[in-house]
């Protein structure tokens, strides 16, 4: 398959996924087509970094840091929670398929690769949930928080 | 009433915290992080006048006071599930309360009425996209293009997640809805690829979980732990094992008979 096939079937792919996802936990209908952007570009900075080999964790950070940034912008744009763009943007990268093969590991008695697979669930999640924690320390660095003060 | 929206001091204690603790609930059942709660309730009580309102959140209950007056109150929380359209719209009358758009009891109105009826997608477009959700983190996680197994993995895909909605409504014990949903997964999941309608049984099984996966869930808590919510994290976490768990138990008994 050429290069370029691949790329448009991975965006279109990862598109699709979060703008459905997002119909799942009923995001409003006029962030649907946002969140799917950002899900997208979360996901291809992930394929990028994974076909160049740098191998999960840092792809999965890195996918889950663009996710971020992206939320903040357009939840500037929209003024909307932030979780509204990145709750359904995460769902390419979470380690659904490396759970589901723990768990079948663990039922079928190979409990040896299903420790294996269990640790990496843990350190993708791990890796996400650093990622975004540095999206939201640019944010924090980029726009104070506002104060709270009295209204004249 | 008669209070006006410019002077917002002449509101009751009471009233106040019961507004707060009203949004709060609304937040947390549509599955906000707890750090957006906790300042959507100090922002509303502020903007009424209270700037010394303190509150605490987890996401089975929450209690807000006022400092040093004899004035608690509490409410529990009894069902979570993931509606951004209800935390959306809570923040929406955040800000225009803030703005002064609106009065206090207007607020108060406005969150009861979201909390009875929020509009949601209809079922057909939410099993749609769950087959969509399937087929398309079918190839996504595979990386592997087997264009065959995409029908059955959609269909697959959509029939869980429909048994998950319907058994949903019937029990409040949602893991047993998410068992359920998992069972019909992997029953029809299996039949297809001997009726030989899918060649890869793994790769359609993980994409039709996909709608009834937590790893949304698991990242949250994470990230509410992160945070420093380590009680939020804690609580959700297992509430996310524990579906993981059902939805494992529901796909392993049809790999243990069959």
């Amino acid at each position: 398959m050429p290069w370029f096939l691949a790329l448009f079937i991975q965006l279109s792919f990862s598109y699709l996924a979060t703008v459905a996802f997002a119909v799942i936990i009923n995001v409003p209908r006029k962030a649907l087509n946002l969140a799917g952007w950002a899900g997208m570009m979360g996901w291809l900075a992930y394929w990028l970094l994974m076909e160049a080999g740098v191998g999960r964790m840092l792809a999965n950070l890195t996918g889950a840091f663009v996710i971020g940034v992206c939320g903040i912008f357009f939840a500037r744009y929209k003024k909307m929670p932030v979780i509204i763009f990145n709750i359904p943007g995460f769902v390419p990268l979470v380690p659904g398929a490396v759970a589901y093969q723990a768990v079948r590991a663990i039922v079928m008695g190979q409990l040896d690769s299903a420790l294996q697979y269990v640790s990496r669930v843990v350190m993708i999640a791990g890796a996400i949930a650093v990622g975004f924690m540095l999206a939201q320390l640019l944010s924090e660095l980029l726009y104070k928080q506002a104060v709270l003060k009295p209204k004249k | 009433m008669t209070h006006s929206a410019e002077q917002p001091q002449t509101q009751t204690p009471n009233r106040v915290l019961a507004t707060c603790l009203l949004a709060g609930r609304i937040m947390i059942e549509g599955g906000s992080e707890m750090y957006r709660v906790e300042d959507t309730m100090r922002r509303i009580a502020f903007n009424a006048g209270q700037p010394q309102t303190l509150v605490f959140t987890t996401p089975t209950g929450i209690f807000a006071s006022i400092e040093n007056q004899p004035y608690i109150q509490e409410r529990p929380i009894s069902k979570r599930s993931i509606d951004m359209e209800k935390v959306s719209r809570v923040n929406q009358l955040s800000r225009s309360f803030a703005a002064r758009e609106i009065n206090l009891d207007e607020l108060y109105t406005a969150l009861l009425q979201l909390d009875q009826n929020t509009p949601f997608f209809p079922i057909s477009w939410q099993v749609i996209s769950a087959a969509i959700v399937s087929l398309t983190l079918m190839i996504l996680f595979a990386q592997k293009y087997n264009w065959f197994d995409m029908p059955l993995a959609a269909a697959v895909g959509a029939l869980g997640f429909w048994v998950n909605i319907k058994v949903n409504a019937l029990t409040n014990i949602r893991f047993i809805s998410e068992l359920l949903g998992a069972l019909v997964v992997g029953l029809t999941a299996w039949i297809g690829v001997k009726v030989g309608l899918g060649h890869d049984l793994d790769d359609i099984i993980i994409g039709a979980i996909m709608p009834l996966v937590p790893g949304v869930a698991i990242t949250n808590s994470i990230r509410d732990m992160l945070a420093g919510h380590l009680l939020s994290g804690m609580a959700r976490g297992t509430e996310a094992i524990l579906s993981a768990c059902a939805i494992g138990v529901g796909i392993a008994i049809i790999f243990r008979f069959f």
